[in-house]
Parts: C-alpha cells; sequence; structure tokens
C-alpha cells in the first residue's frame, strides 16, 4: 500500500526515470528489501492509468529508460492527504509511518507536525483502551495491555524520531 | 467553558536559562490533562507556575479568575495548602509522622482539630486499600503504599486542582496502574482537576487530553482553540 504512495512522493520531489525511482526507493525505504523493477514498472503504469502522473518521453537520462514520470495535481493532492492523515494506531506501523516521516523531510513538509498528529492518534485510542482496561474484566484488561504496550512502543519511536528530524532531515535532502 | 486554571504566555528563566518561554495551558473544573514532554523541556516548571510555587518571569497564571502571580507569598502558600493538592515522583511523606498522620497533615495545618482530622484520614485508608497502614512511618512502606498514602494527602482536603509530578516515576508497571486508577477514580468522584506531568504515555492515556511541552513552549496546545 505504501510503494505507490512512495514513489508518488519521490515524483512530487522531481520527475524521475523508473530507474532512478527504484534506486531511491532502495536507498531509502527498500532496506534490504529492493523493489523488483516490474513493481516500480507496473505500479507506474496504475499511477498513470488513474492520473496520478504522467510521461514525458524526453529521452535517456543516466540509465536505459526514455520515459519521464511527473506527477499530477491529483497526485500531489494524494500524497498531501497521506502525509497529512494520521494512520489508524495499531501495533508494528513503523514502516509506513518511517516512510512518510523521510519523505515529508524529502519534501520540506513539516514532519514534526505529522509525528505530533500521529502522537495525538495513538493517544486517544491509548485512551479507549485504559478505559477498557479500568471499566472491563481481566481478560479484557489483558488484551488491552498488549495493544497498550505495542502502541507505547510507537510512540517511543516517535519521540525518538522527533528528537531526531533535523540529523535525518540532513541525510535525506539532496 | 471558563477555564480553572490557566496560564497565558509564560516565560521563566533559571538565571540565563529559559525554561518558560511563552507557554499557555488551561483545564476546566474536573479535567484531568496531562502535560508530556522530553526531559528538560520545561513541563515541570509549568507546573510549578500553575501551582504558585514559581512566580514567572512574564505572562499570566490565573486560577478561578484570580492572578496567582500577582498574589503574595501568603496568599499562595494558603492558595496551595486550601485549594491545592500535590503527589510528586517519590512520596515525600514526613517520615518522623506516621501515615495517618502524614494524611491529616493538610487538614491540621487548615485548622481542622487533630480527632477531626484523623477521623477523616482514616477514611482514605480503605478508599486506597490501605487499611492496617495508618500507624506505619514511610521507611516502613513500599513504595506503592508510600504513593498511595501521598495521594491520599494530596486528596483529604478535597482540593480543587490536583498537581501530580511524574506520580508513577518510581514505581513498577503494575503498582503504577493501581496508583494511577485510584488516582483518576478519585478525582473524578470529588471533581478535581488534575494536572498530570508525565513522560509516559501509559499515564498520560489516564488523562481526558493532552498536551506537549516542547522547549519551553507548549507545542500541541490541543483544547487552546477555544
Amino acid at each position: 500500500m505504501t510503494v505507490p504512495l512512495t514513489l508518488l512522493g519521490l515524483l512530487e520531489r522531481e520527475p524521475s526515470h523508473g530507474y532512478e525511482l527504484k534506486r531511491d526507493y532502495d536507498a531509502y525505504f527498500g532496506r534490504g528489501r529492493p523493489l523488483p523493477f516490474g513493481q516500480v514498472y507496473a505500479t507506474l503504469g496504475r499511477l498513470a492509468r488513474d492520473g496520478k502522473v504522467v510521461i514525458s518521453d524526453v529521452g535517456k537520462g543516466d540509465g536505459p529508460d526514455r520515459k519521464r514520470y511527473i506527477i499530477t495535481e491529483v497526485g500531489a493532492t494524494e500524497v498531501d492527504a497521506w502525509l497529512t492523515e494520521p494512520v489508524e494506531p495499531e501495533p508494528h506501523l513503523q514502516t509506513i509511518l518511517f516512510s512518510k516521516v523521510v519523505l515529508a523531510l524529502m519534501l520540506g513538509r513539516p514532519a514534526e507536525e505529522y509525528l505530533d498528529t500521529q502522537r495525538r492518534a495513538h493517544l486517544q485510542r491509548m485512551r479507549e483502551l485504559t478505559e477498557v482496561r479500568r471499566t472491563g474484566g481481566l481478560v479484557d484488561a489483558l488484551l488491552a495491555d498488549h495493544s497498550l504496550f505495542h502502541l507505547e512502543a510507537d510512540l517511543r519511536w516517535i519521540d525518538l524520531t522527533a528528537a531526531r528530524l533535523d540529523s535525518l532531515a540532513k541525510e535525506v535532502r539532496k | 467553558m471558563t477555564a480553572l486554571i490557566e496560564a497565558r504566555e509564560v516565560a521563566l528563566s533559571f538565571g540565563e536559562t529559559p525554561a518558560l518561554r511563552g507557554a499557555s495551558f488551561r483545564a476546566e473544573a474536573g479535567e484531568i490533562v496531562a502535560v508530556m514532554g522530553p526531559s528538560g523541556s520545561g513541563k515541570s516548571t509549568l507546573l510549578h507556575c500553575l501551582a504558585g510555587i514559581l512566580v514567572p518571569d512574564s505572562g499570566e497564571v490565573k486560577f478561578a479568575g484570580d492572578r496567582i502571580d500577582q498574589m503574595s507569598e501568603t496568599r499562595r502558600s494558603a492558595l496551595r495548602r486550601d485549594r491545592f493538592g500535590f503527589v510528586f515522583q517519590f512520596g515525600q511523606l514526613v517520615p518522623e509522622l506516621t501515615a495517618q498522620e502524614n494524611v491529616a497533615l493538610p487538614l491540621l495545618l487548615g485548622g481542622v482539630r487533630r480527632t477531626a482530622a484523623m477521623s477523616r484520614a482514616q477514611e482514605w485508608f480503605e478508599r486506597l486499600d490501605l487499611s492496617g497502614m495508618e500507624g506505619r512511618r514511610s521507611g516502613e512502606l513500599s513504595g506503592g503504599q508510600a504513593q498511595r498514602v501521598a495521594l491520599a494527602r494530596a486528596l483529604v482536603a478535597q482540593p480543587q486542582v490536583l498537581f501530580a509530578d511524574e506520580p508513577t516515576g518510581a514505581l513498577d508497571s503494575l503498582t503504577g496502574e493501581h496508583v494511577m486508577d485510584l488516582l483518576v477514580g478519585s478525582a473524578k468522584e470529588q471533581g478535581t482537576t488534575v494536572v498530570l506531568v508525565t513522560h509516559e504515555a501509559r499515564v498520560a492515556a489516564y488523562a481526558d487530553r493532552e498536551i506537549i511541552v516542547r522547549d519551553g513552549r507548549v507545542a500541541v496546545p490541543e483544547g487552546l482553540a477555544s
């Protein structure tokens, strides 16, 4: 789910060839799991079909591609909405949150505000679970505790990342 | 809604070091608000300004519409004794007194006669699962028991605002949750406003809402929109 949006985000930074998108995706988001070329082009094809990118035939860049992809207004709006909206709080969100933070920094967007919004969404969910703990039986409390501990781990990551945004920005901005 | 306690653009420096740089805060009657933020962000300093322990260099602090920052030390002391309750990370019980005398202390200082004060203090021991601990001194109590005695002491005079600064910081998870259950349950029962300083999300989740203090400012002023 994050691959199309991440590629769109990279295209908002600058129009790119498919192999450039794959290179940047693998460098910042792949982390040992490179994106297959086939998936890159299939995704770009779908984005073009849906009017989120357009193709500009401008000849070769550093690689074999002839097609250069440019994000459209529809695509940019989708990236903006994705970055701005908090993710539904649930355990194991690090991959999505990480992608959003890095992209926001690449695009010069307010990553700290996104993290604050996400923190609020997490704390709201934790409040609901805490109420379940306080008013429910032991089984409910133990199940709520499991979710609470995982959400708390996410929040610690959010806090740590917020404290390191300046350093991270230097690393990911071109 | 009218705020029961409020800070507007509060700034305070310790020597050359700014601790608060224009922090604003408000809490309604009966509301529980968590104050979160990294270490050194100014969250405890904000609590101390709201409670009239510290006087800001600039800005306003109001309780029930009255400017705390313009009150004399004597009036602020009376306010802290009669309207506010305090729980800190380490219970800070008076070691020479028994647990029951510790709980009765705010009443005794407020002029309540000893028999009546001790009787009202006694009621809190059952309420906070402390029955049988009345005669013990702080050295004879576990961390969780001492913190519950501190909580009873903070609430016995039925304060309008309870200030809690990392109230579970020295406790393990289970004991901390027990203390928070009792703190929130008692505060809601009495309609007490709680200003809860914590860096722990699990503790903040007991509050109705949270604010984030960062570099001496309120970074996420949720609830200030009004």
